[in-house]
C-alpha cells in the first residue's frame, strides 16, 4: 500500500480548496491537495460572473459598505442563512478582494469620467469619479442594492483560479491531480486522511493527515440537467456522508439558474442581465418587469427561475426539439461590450449554439446550477461530526446561503471562507499532535478493494451503473426541480428508493482496469442516489416555501415552524435519511421579514424567539 | 435518420498486461447538434465502457478535452459532428504521456511549466490588509486578462514542430505565460531575470516559427505576436549584455 503523510490534506484543488491550502503552507505546514483533475479545471474557473465584496469604488457602488452585502446575503437567502457566518463573510471579502490583487488577479478597473450603461433595456448614463481610478471596479448582480460584483471580463472564475494556483506552485504545495478520495480514514471520532483511487493508474493509495478539508465543489450532476461539469458529482460529500456521523445540511436547497442554455444546459454569466440584457418570451416581450416591478430581471435567481417556469407554463414559452424555451437578449449592449465584457457568453453561443448574440436571441431556461445544500460546518468550517474534519466552498453548508445564494457571492466565498477556514485550520494545527490507528488504514484500505472486487467481478449483481444514473436523475427533475408539491415528492422517495436498491447491485461490464470510468461512476452511485434521496425526503417533509424551495401545495414561508435548518444523516443499512433540524441562525441581526421581491406570505416567527436572539449594536 | 458516423479511435490502456496500441471502430447515429462530448459519452454508455477520454466543463472553458480530431488538435466538447465528415478520426495529444486511450497527463507538464517559468508574480511588497488596493489603469489589466485566458489544454504543444522534436522546448503556452507577466506591473522581475529563462533554445530562440500554435488554439491567444514580443525583447537584452561586457 502506498502511503503518504500531510499535516493537511485537501481533497479538492478548486479555489476553496486551495486557498484553504494557502495559510497552512504560508505557517510551514505540510500540505497536499489532491484533485481528479488538474487544479485549473476545477469547476471554479468556469464561474464567469464575479465575486461580490463591498468596495464600493464603482459610481453604482457608491456608499456600499459590509452592512448592505450583509443585508442582501440575508434577504437573498429567505432567511435561511446563518446571519454570524454571512456577517463573517460580509466584512472579510472587499479585504479578500485586495489580497487576490496583490497576488496577481488581473481585476477590471474603474475608468473615470462618462460611460454608459443598461438596465431593462433602457440606456442610461454614470460618471466614474477621477478619484477613484484604476480601484477595483463592479458591476450588477441580481438582489443586490449595489453594483458589488467585482469582475476580470467574464471570466473571473478562471482568472482567479490562475492566481490561486500560481501561490500555491510559489508555496511549494504539492497539488496532486488524477487523485480521487473514495472514503475517510476515521474512528468514529477523529478524521485521519482518506483512501485514495489514482486516475492515472487505478492503484489505491492511503493519504494520512492530521487534518483533512474536503473541497470538492457541488453535485448538480445529480440531476439530468445542470450547468455543472461533469466532475461535479458529490464525491466529497459522498465520503462524508457514508462515515453516518456527517449531516448534509439543507439537502433539498437547490438552486436553479435562469439562464442555462437550450438544449446543452451550459451556463450563460447573470452578468448578462446585470449587464442590461432582458428575458423575453415566445412574442419577443419583456415579462420580468410584470412579475417584479422594482428587480425585475435582477430578482434573485430563485425568483426569476420561478416566474421563468411560471411564463413558460402560462403558454408563453418559445416550442423548440428540446423542450420550451425564452430567450436572453443581450443584443443591444453591442459589439464592443460583447466582445470584451461577455467574451465566454459570445464564445458558448458561437460554438454551442451558433448564435451571434450581437443580432440573434439566446434560447434559455432554467438549470440546476447550485447546491446550497452541504456538508454541515460550524462558522470555524469544522465538520459536524468528526474531529479533524473540516469543510469549505460549494461543497459544504458553512452556511452564508440558506436558501438561495446571490449571484457573486458563491465565487466570493470560495476564497473568502477558504482564507477564515484556512486560517482555522492552521490554529487547528498549532501543537495539534494525534495518534494515527494503522488498523483503520489497513480495513479501510481492504475494504476499499473488496468493494472494487465486487463490481468487477459482478458479485452483487449486474445492473449497468448508466442506467441506474439515468433512472435516479430522472427521478430528480420530476420530483424535486423549481416546484415541488407533496404527492410528486412521495412518489420521488419511493422511485429513488428502488433506484437505491439497484445501485447496490452494480455490475460493470468492461474489465475495470487502469483509470476505468465506469468503476468510477460505479463507485460512487450508491452514495449519489442517498443525496438525491436526501434532497427529496427533506423538500417532502419540509412543509413551507423558502428561497429555492417551492412547495406549490405550502407557498407561505413559514418562520413559525421552518426557521430551521434540515440535518440529513444517512446511518449504516437505512433506507431512508434521518432528517433531523436546527435553528436557522444562533442569533439574529437583521430579523425575518420582506425581501421586497419575489411576493409570497409570510407566517411570522413568534415574537419572543427572535427577540431573544436579537444581537443588540451599540451605537 | 441522421448520417452513420463512424468512428476511428485509438485504443490503449497501459494498465493492462499486453494490450497493444490500436484503433478501433465505433458506429453512431448522428443526432441534432451532436458535439464529440455527446458522441464519445454516447459510445462509452452504450457500446465500451471501458474507453478512457477526459471532460470537465464541456463547455470549452477547462480545456480537459482536447485530443487529435481528424489530424488536429482541438476540444473534442466544441467540436460539433456537423463540421467534420461522417469518418472522424481521434487519436490523444502527442508530446504529453498517455494515460489511456484518449486521456493524456496535461497535469504533470503544466506544473513542471509553472516552475520553469516561476508562474506567479515576483514582488518584494507585503500585502497590508487596511491598505486600499493598489492602482492599475484598466487598459493594463484588460492585457494582462488577455494573455492569462490560457486554458493549458495543451493544443499549442502538441501541434509544435519544435516540441514534439525536442522534449526540452518549453512550447507556446511556457512563452505565453512569460509574457502574461512583463506586461504585469506588479512583477518586478527585469529584462534580464526573463532573459535567464527563455532567452535561450529551450525558450523564445528554439522557435521554428511554423507557428501551428496560434492556428489551433482554440482561446485564439495571440501566440504568435506575444513570441515575436518577447523574441525582440529578449533580442534587446542579450545585445544589452554584449555591450556591457
Amino acid at each position: 500500500m502506498q502511503t503518504y503523510y500531510s499535516d493537511l490534506l485537501v481533497i479538492g484543488a478548486g479555489l476553496a480548496g486551495e486557498r484553504v491550502a494557502v495559510d497552512s503552507a504560508e505557517k510551514g505546514f505540510n500540505v497536499t491537495c489532491l484533485s481528479i483533475v488538474p487544479a485549473r479545471r476545477s469547476h471554479s474557473s468556469a464561474a464567469q460572473g464575479g465575486m461580490q465584496a463591498a468596495l464600493g469604488n464603482s459610481a453604482k457602488g457608491e456608499g456600499d459598505c459590509p452592512d448592505i452585502h450583509f443585508g442582501d446575503t440575508v434577504k437573498g437567502s429567505d432567511w435561511g442563512c446563518d446571519q454570524e457566518v454571512a456577517r463573517l463573510f460580509a466584512d472579510a471579502s472587499p479585504i479578500e478582494m485586495r489580497r487576490l490583487a496583490h497576488w496577481g488577479v488581473p481585476w477590471n478597473r474603474v475608468v473615470p469620467g462618462q460611460s454608459f450603461y443598461f438596465k431593462g433595456g433602457q440606456k442610461f448614463e454614470k460618471y466614474e469619479k477621477p478619484e477613484n481610478e484604476g480601484l477595483i471596479t463592479a458591476r450588477a448582480f441580481g438582489g443586490t442594492a449595489k453594483w458589488r460584483t467585482c469582475y476580470t471580463s467574464d471570466g473571473t472564475g478562471h482568472a482567479v483560479m490562475c492566481t490561486m494556483d500560481n501561490r500555491c506552485a510559489q508555496l511549494g504545495i504539492n497539488v496532486l491531480d488524477r487523485k480521487e478520495a473514495i472514503a475517510l480514514l476515521h474512528d468514529g471520532e477523529t478524521c485521519m486522511g482518506a483512501i485514495v483511487r489514482c486516475l492515472r493508474t487505478g492503484q489505491l493509495e492511503a493519504f494520512i493527515s492530521k487534518a483533512t478539508a474536503i473541497c470538492t465543489g457541488g453535485f448538480g450532476r445529480i440531476y439530468k440537467a445542470t450547468t455543472n461539469a461533469v466532475i461535479c458529482d458529490g464525491g466529497g460529500h459522498i465520503i462524508a456522508m457514508d462515515t453516518g456521523l456527517v449531516p448534509i445540511g439543507n439537502p433539498e436547497a437547490i438552486q436553479f439558474h435562469p439562464t442555462g442554455i437550450v438544449p446543452t444546459d451550459i451556463l450563460v454569466t447573470e452578468g448578462c442581465r446585470g449587464d442590461g440584457g432582458t428575458l423575453l418570451d415566445v412574442n419577443e416581450e419583456r415579462f420580468m418587469n410584470i412579475y417584479e416591478p422594482e428587480k425585475a430581471e435582477l430578482a434573485s435567481r430563485d425568483v426569476v427561475s420561478r416566474w421563468m417556469t411560471h411564463h413558460m407554463r402560462e403558454g408563453k414559452g418559445v416550442k423548440s426539439a428540446y423542450g420550451e424555451h425564452l430567450w436572453l437578449d443581450i443584443r443591444h449592449l453591442g459589439d464592443k461590450h460583447i466582445s470584451t465584457k461577455l467574451r465566454e457568453v459570445d464564445e458558448i453561443c458561437h460554438h454551442f449554439l451558433g448564435v451571434d448574440p450581437r443580432t440573434e436571441l439566446i434560447p434559455v431556461r432554467p438549470t440546476q446550477h447550485y447546491t446550497m445544500a452541504g456538508i454541515r460546518t460550524n462558522k470555524d468550517g469544522a465538520v459536524y461530526g468528526l474531529k479533524g474534519l473540516f469543510s469549505a466552498g460549494e461543497v459544504a453548508c458553512w452556511d452564508m446561503h440558506g436558501f438561495n445564494r446571490l449571484g457573486g457571492n458563491s465565487l466570493a466565498e470560495t476564497v473568502v471562507a477558504g482564507g477564515i477556514i484556512g486560517a482555522k485550520i492552521v490554529e487547528f494545527l498549532e501543537g495539534y499532535e494525534t495518534k494515527i490507528k494503522t488498523d483503520i488504514v489497513t480495513q479501510e484500505y481492504k475494504k476499499q478493494e473488496q468493494r472494487i472486487q465486487d463490481l468487477i467481478s459482478g458479485r452483487n449483481g449486474s445492473e449497468n451503473v448508466y442506467d441506474v444514473r439515468n433512472d435516479m436523475q430522472e427521478a430528480l427533475m420530476k420530483g424535486c426541480f423549481v416546484f415541488r408539491n407533496g404527492p410528486d415528492l412521495e412518489e420521488t422517495v419511493e422511485t429513488l428508493q428502488k433506484v437505491l436498491d439497484r445501485a447496490g447491485h452494480i455490475g460493470l461490464k468492461s474489465d475495470g482496469l487502469g483509470v476505468n470510468h465506469e468503476l468510477a461512476a460505479a463507485l460512487k452511485i450508491k452514495g449519489q442516489v442517498k443525496l438525491a434521496l436526501m434532497i427529496a425526503k427533506g423538500a417532502l417533509d419540509r412543509t413551507e416555501s423558502r428561497g429555492s424551495h417551492n412547495r406549490v401545495d405550502f407557498p407561505e414561508r413559514n418562520d413559525a415552524e421552518w426557521l430551521t435548518r434540515t440535518l440529513a444523516y444517512w446511518k449504516e443499512d437505512a433506507t431512508l435519511p434521518d432528517l433531523q433540524y436546527e435553528d436557522a441562525s444562533p442569533v439574529f441581526e437583521i430579523p425575518p421579514g420582506e425581501r421586497g421581491y419575489g411576493g409570497g406570505t409570510i407566517i411570522p416567527a413568534d415574537e419572543q424567539f427572535v427577540k431573544e436572539r436579537m444581537i443588540k449594536k451599540d451605537k | 435518420m441522421g448520417r452513420e458516423l463512424q468512428f476511428e479511435i485509438f485504443r490503449y490502456n497501459p494498465q493492462k498486461e499486453g494490450d497493444q496500441p490500436r484503433m478501433q471502430t465505433f458506429r453512431l447515429e448522428e443526432t441534432q447538434n451532436m458535439t464529440l462530448f455527446i458522441a464519445l459519452n454516447r459510445i462509452r454508455e452504450e457500446q465500451d465502457p471501458s474507453l478512457i477520454f477526459d471532460f470537465c466543463c464541456r463547455a470549452g472553458i477547462c480545456g480537459a478535452c482536447a485530443m487529435v480530431i481528424n489530424g488536429r488538435p482541438g476540444l473534442a466538447c466544441q467540436t460539433k459532428t456537423k463540421d467534420q465528415p461522417s469518418k472522424i478520426v481521434l487519436h490523444p495529444l502527442p508530446v504529453f504521456k498517455l494515460i489511456g486511450d484518449l486521456a493524456v497527463d496535461t497535469g504533470v507538464w503544466f506544473r513542471e511549466m509553472y516552475e520553469k517559468t516561476e508562474s506567479w508574480v515576483h514582488t518584494s511588497k507585503t500585502f497590508d490588509p487596511t491598505k486600499e488596493e493598489e492602482r492599475m489603469n484598466n487598459d493594463v489589466a484588460e492585457q494582462i486578462y488577455e494573455l492569462e485566458r490560457c486554458i493549458e489544454c495543451g493544443c499549442c504543444v502538441s501541434a509544435c514542430g519544435t516540441a514534439r522534436l525536442r522534449e526540452d522546448f518549453m512550447g507556446a503556452a511556457a512563452l505565453n505565460r512569460i509574457a502574461r507577466f512583463v506586461v504585469d506591473p506588479r512583477d518586478e522581475r527585469t529584462d534580464k531575470q526573463y532573459f535567464e529563462i527563455i532567452g535561450n533554445d529551450n525558450g523564445v530562440f528554439g522557435c521554428m516559427g511554423l507557428l501551428a500554435c496560434e492556428d489551433v488554439c482554440p482561446k485564439g491567444l495571440p501566440l504568435q505576436n506575444q513570441l515575436g514580443f518577447l523574441r525582440r525583447k529578449m533580442g534587446i537584452t542579450a545585445i544589452k549584455e554584449i555591450f556591457r561586457k
